[in-house]
């Protein structure tokens, strides 16, 4: 298929940072028993990446690993490779009791851009977002306001925030009204 | 007369000249005035009516506490009521009004209330508004409501903006004051994480007020000093106009920060709520100077000792030419001594102790005023303002022994630390018989998860009322504090405050001490709410012991300043009166938020588009585009129907289902629930969860099934269809995705540990749409692919995977309206595309999107039950006549042993039936098939009711289902229901399947 849309295909609002919808991003759901090491094999071998540790995520060039709870990952990678990463990880699991699926429609992904993104997502996320309990190498599973969401550093200055594809809107907008000019808190 | 002074004023700069409205007319204040001290200047002495008896009021305070001085603030959109013109700082534009007062502010007409203050007691509406009752809404209420409340309902939508902001810290401390300033430096040097906020635009408290010297120097050089210290540490973070509201379990704190309140026009929040999560809170909130109970104590130009020299000092604005301090401690002396330095009369202070001898009355003995020991004040002359008051014995009943002439008092009768903070957790209080006043009680913290206090008093909060005590208090506080979160203190020495030695008070709560009846009735204890000693005293006659009790009943400090002023004062009364300690009687609950907060920082964002998330399916733009009528159905706003020009809800309704009756429908059936369960034990955990055996469905095939909560009710239903060996997809409602998948992890997590199972919700993962009609398969076939959808291919209740057209999809050939339908889901990125195709291909069968209403009433056409309207969380399947989705092989699943039970197995159980109106038209939804008799409550009796009902266009009459006695073996019986009006309607049980019984249309 050609014309995949994203959520809110080119949804960008500026103000005290950027907030643009990132497009189609791939996503694999992984459950299953994280500290055996025929897991961590299986993950290495199918995304390069290591198991991440708690709240951590690993990238390795286009593909990143990121921990979900203590039997569940996310698997971040490009969208049209996600069918394919999904069927990986489940034949390097091979036997073992797990669950690898595609998930990437199911998520709108935003990139928030500026210095003062931590301010701004601290107006909707009660995550710790200081810099000594959150930098680059962490994943945040939290709430935005009133929805669940998600979200890992891509850059010193940027934040990727993923949240269910039937809220997009709904984020969107939280994080545009948020980022809004006049409502700089200079805390973070 | 209240006035500007020539000189003076710290936090004002007079070069900056603003213009401002009260009460629509025009006045001139200064930059760093509060509208109170702008009113004060202007000699607007009178800022409001009381609430009971409308009495004219003045600024009593300088701060939060103020009780009088309410203004509705703003116009239109920006209007907000109750706001206190001591805590508004004043900019260029305000408008203002002053509440409660009709017609005028000067001329009252509830001014007769006070006339009749007799007859208006503590306890009045309870005596009085008993009888007649039907008098409570029609006479009593609506009266009452005219003349009480304070300030007026916004009329229009607030025009301003709100978040929140959550912050995590080790320390919290609330108050800028010199307290909290050296403990913000003791906690900012060990390192902790502090966030220190300060209500006021200004740090440093009263201290510069009262000529505190620290380490030497003015205590306003070691503020900007310290404040500069602390602004350079890149752990602290200093918040001034930020309130601290409220103490809550764990750490948890709420504060307030008026972003916006003084600068209107910018385009910014107006507030921010923080939600903070600290390890420790310090406050360091001070304490409030309590008034004293003489009579004549609430008329305007009688003002606490402390507020009329911060007027003077801070301001520049003096309360009057000649002011009488009365007054039972040496703090008020301050006051005295600054108002001769402003240049202006202190004609006398009354002090009401026996001597006064210490530095301050000498002090202000040396500038020539007049102590008049052992006195108090019997009287205030003066209708809207003070002329002069009466003198009297304090021992004694008030005999007048003099009149001085004066236009204004002020009046301290002690101070009480500010422990709402330490209370709001829990945190226990003492009684301080020297200094008359609560005090924490250090053994008895309010304590957080480790059973540890987390909230430490310091300074004046701390009842370390003295400037010499209050730094080195706080650094040991905040230093025991520090050890517990594991911080080391900066071994830096503790600076030196200094200010003259005071003597101790003595605890005066009656003015004068044997005041008569009359008297008493005019001894003001909250100001806000019109309650006086003799309320209080005739509260504690009538059988009110209990401190909280009392406050109820004679509204004693229930108002919006939450009884600052007058919880001490009043308590002792009532402990006078009981002839009890005060501790014995002791406080009412001290209850977050500290000072009134806006309902639009409670709010924050969540208004206007972001009020609720509301989800949305990827054909939603599609909906949107094309007209679609809403409803919501959870978070979803899913069409209810899709008008065309000129359509009527109904007529449109009426046309989809023609139109898929007749040809091709579709719907967008994304929201539909979708949930993975996957593993090995996959069979055994389906076979728990469905009341029918799921384990032996084969991967290919679809079965429905019904869900059951552990006591039997159903709880969902839905299509499932095995995917492979070990992978089932579990089709829920649209409501119940999200508890359903919880169940499912529920059981799995808590009871099933071992089991191998794993679930997910891939709801949003695929756009599902249901084509459905005799031309279903035909235009799916158009749109091309590799499934082979043949009725014998790809039979009922079959499903398949492939290419359809360029869509990767799998179908599903299952019907939920009795026609040809197949569910068609694809990944929510192909989901528009797909609906498009659709639309395109199916033009020539008329092809026509249909809305819930029109899948409603095709379902129950069928006979289908829908989960919330045949169930309600009381029914079974067997009362829906589905006993063969029930296994009897099972040996068990979630809800078998529920229905099992005795009355669960009642044959008197209402079952499920199709009704027929005898005359073609449609049940009233809910209404209930009448019986023969009476219950024991007088009501009559019922024998079943309508869970659904519609008029169905394929059959040109109203069709209904509902939950009849006997129902199933009742078939031709006619019944009679009710209707809203007088009104019955006839019914006759028939087939609840109305249409096609034999399954025909969707074999195909």
């Amino acid at each position: 298929m050609s014309d995949l849309a994203s959520a809110l295909p080119g949804a960008e609002a500026q103000g005290l940072v950027t907030v643009r919808e990132a497009g189609l991003v791939g996503m694999v759901t992984f459950r299953g028993d994280l500290s055996a090491p025929d897991t961590a094999a299986a993950i290495k071998a199918a995304t390069g990446c290591d198991v991440p540790g708690q709240r951590a995520v690993v990238t390795e060039g286009e593909v990143s690993v990121a921990w979900m709870s203590p039997d569940e990952l996310l698997v971040i990678c490009p969208h049209d490779a996600a069918t394919g990463m999904a069927a990986q990880i489940s034949a390097q699991m091979g036997a073992a009791h797990h669950l690898a699926l595609n998930v990437s429609d199911a998520r709108a992904v935003f990139e928030v851009a500026g210095a003062g993104w931590r301010d701004v997502l601290a107006k909707v996320s009660p995550a710790d977002l200081s810099r000594e309990a959150f930098g680059p190498g962490e994943m945040r599973r939290t709430r935005l306001a009133q929805v669940a969401g998600a979200f890992w550093m891509t850059g010193e200055e940027t934040v990727r925030v993923i949240c269910f594809r039937s809220v997009a809107r709904y984020v969107f907008d939280l994080l545009a009204l948020s980022a809004k000019e006049g409502g700089a808190v200079g805390y973070h | 007369m209240s006035t500007r002074l020539s000189t003076g004023g710290r936090l004002i700069d007079r070069s900056r000249q603003l213009t401002f409205t009260f009460n629509g007319k025009s006045f001139k204040g200064v930059e760093g005035d509060t509208l109170a001290s702008a009113l004060l200047a202007n000699s607007q002495t009178i800022m409001g009516r009381s609430f009971k008896y409308h009495r004219p009021r003045g600024v009593m305070t300088s701060g939060a506490e103020e009780p009088n001085a309410l203004m509705g603030l703003g116009k239109g959109a920006k209007f907000e009521p109750n706001q206190r013109a001591t805590t508004t700082e004043l900019f260029d534009g305000l408008t203002a009004e002053s509440q409660n007062h009709w017609p005028s502010l000067d001329w009252d007409i509830g001014e007769v209330n006070a006339a009749l203050s007799r007859f208006l007691p503590a306890g009045f509406y309870y005596k009085t508004f008993i009888h007649p009752r039907p008098f409570w809404k029609h006479v009593f209420e609506p009266v009452i409501r005219q003349s009480a409340g304070l300030g007026k309902v916004p009329k229009e939508r607030d025009a301003d903006r709100y978040e929140h902001f959550y912050a995590h810290v080790d320390v919290v401390i609330a108050g800028g004051g010199i307290a909290g300033l050296q403990s913000a430096l003791e906690a900012g040097r060990a390192g902790a994480r502090v966030l220190l906020c300060e209500q006021t635009p200004h740090f440093g408290g009263r201290a510069p007020v009262d000529g505190v010297s620290i380490d030497g120097k003015p205590a306003e050089d070691w503020v900007a000093a310290t404040l500069s210290e602390l602004e350079g540490m890149d752990n602290v973070h200093i918040r001034p106009r930020t309130m601290v509201a409220g103490v809550y379990d764990h750490g948890y704190v709420i504060a307030y920060e008026r972003v916006a309140d003084h600068t209107p026009e910018a385009d910014a929040p107006r507030h921010r709520l923080w939600r903070i999560r600290t390890k420790q809170v310090i406050s360091a909130t001070g304490a409030l100077e309590r008034p004293l109970s003489f009579p004549g104590n609430d008329k305007p130009g009688v003002m606490l000792a402390s507020a009329m020299r911060d007027y003077i000092v801070n301001w520049g604005v003096s309360a009057g030419d000649r002011t009488v301090v009365v007054t039972n401690n040496d703090d008020a002396y301050r006051t005295a001594i600054a108002i001769k330095q402003a240049g202006l009369d202190v004609p006398c202070i009354v002090d009401a102790r026996p001597e006064a001898n210490g530095a301050l009355p000498d002090q202000a003995r040396a500038l020539g005023i007049e102590v008049k020991t052992g006195m108090g004040i019997a009287g205030v002359k003066g209708l809207r303002g003070v002329v002069a008051v009466k003198l009297c014995r304090q021992a004694g009943e008030g005999a007048v022994v003099e009149e001085v002439v004066c236009d204004a008092v002020a009046m301290s009768g002690g101070w009480s630390p500010v422990v709402h903070l330490w209370s709001h957790c829990g945190g226990k209080l003492n009684w301080d018989e020297a200094g008359a006043f609560f005090r924490p009680d250090h053994a008895r913290p309010p304590t957080s998860h480790d059973g540890a206090g987390f909230v430490t008093c310091v300074g004046s909060s701390d009842g370390a009322l003295y400037a010499a005590e209050v730094l080195p208090n706080t650094s040991a506080a905040t230093r025991g504090m520090l050890g517990q979160i594991g911080k080391t203190a900066a071994d830096a020495p503790v600076v030196q405050a200094d200010a003259p030695d005071e003597a101790p008070l003595a605890p005066i709560w009656m003015m004068p001490q044997g005041a008569g009846p009359k008297k008493r009735a005019k001894m003001w204890l909250d100001f806000q709410n019109d309650v006086k000693v003799s309320d209080v005293q005739l509260a504690a006659r009538e059988g009110y012991e209990s401190v909280e009790h009392t406050k109820r009943y004679t509204t004693l400090g229930m108002a919006t300043d939450q009884g600052k002023l007058s919880n001490i004062n009043g308590l002792a009364i009532l402990a006078g009166e009981l002839n009890a300690a005060i501790p014995q009687v002791g406080t009412t609950t001290f209850r977050p938020p500290y000072t009134p907060i806006s309902m639009g920082a409670i709010a924050g964002e969540a208004r206007g588009d972001v009020f609720q998330p509301l989800r949305r399916t990827p054909m939603q733009d599609w909906h949107e585009a094309n007209g679609a009528h809403w409803e919501p159905v959870g978070q979803w706003r899913r069409p209810y129907c899709f008008p065309r020009d000129g359509e009527s809800h109904r007529q449109a309704v009426n046309r989809e289902i023609t139109a898929t009756r007749n040809s091709l429908g579709l719907l967008d059936a994304s929201t539909l629930g979708k949930i993975i369960v996957k593993g090995p034990d996959a069979g055994r955990f389906m076979d728990m969860l469905y009341t029918n055996m799921m384990s032996t469905l084969k991967p290919g095939k679809c079965r429905y099934g019904l869900m059951c909560s552990e006591n039997g009710f159903l709880m969902d239903d839905g299509v499932v269809a095995r995917l492979d060996e070990d992978t089932f997809l579990c089709h829920t409602t649209t409501g119940g995705t999200e508890s359903i998948h919880a169940h499912m992890e529920d059981w799995l997590q808590c009871e099933w540990w071992d089991w191998k199972v794993y679930t997910a919700n891939v709801t949003e993962q695929w756009a599902q749409v249901a084509v459905v009609g005799p031309n279903a398969r035909k235009v799916l076939q158009k749109l091309g692919g590799d499934i082979d959808l043949s009725k014998d291919a790809l039979p009922f209740m079959a499903w398949a995977e492939g290419k359809l057209g360029a869509f990767d999809a799998r179908v599903f050939r299952i019907s939920f309206s009795g026609e040809l339908s197949f569910e068609v889901a694809v990944p929510a990125s192909q989901g528009r595309a797909l609906w498009e195709a659709l639309l395109d291909a199916g033009a020539e069968f008329d092809a026509t999107p249909y809305g819930t209403e029109a899948l409603h009433v095709m379902r129950a056409e069928k006979g289908f039950i829908m989960i919330g309207d045949e169930t309600d969380g009381t029914v079974i399947p067997q009362d829906l006549g589905l006993d063969w989705a029930i296994s009897k092989k099972k040996d068990d699943f979630l809800g078998k042993r529920g229905q099992q039970r005795s009355h669960m197995t009642d044959p008197a159980r209402w079952k499920l039936v199709g009704l027929e109106t005898l005359d073609g038209s449609v049940l009233p939804d809910g209404s209930y098939a009448m019986a023969e008799g009476e219950n024991a409550n007088g009501q009559g009796n019922t024998q079943g009711r309508v869970t659904s009902t519609y008029y169905s266009p394929t059959l040109d009459k109203g069709i209904a289902m509902g939950l009849v006695l006997n129902g199933p073996d009742r078939m031709g019986e006619v019944l009679e229901f009710n209707t809203t009006g007088d009104r019955t309607v006839k019914a006759r049980i028939v087939s609840p399947v109305f249409y096609d019984p034999e399954g025909e249309k969707q074999n195909v």
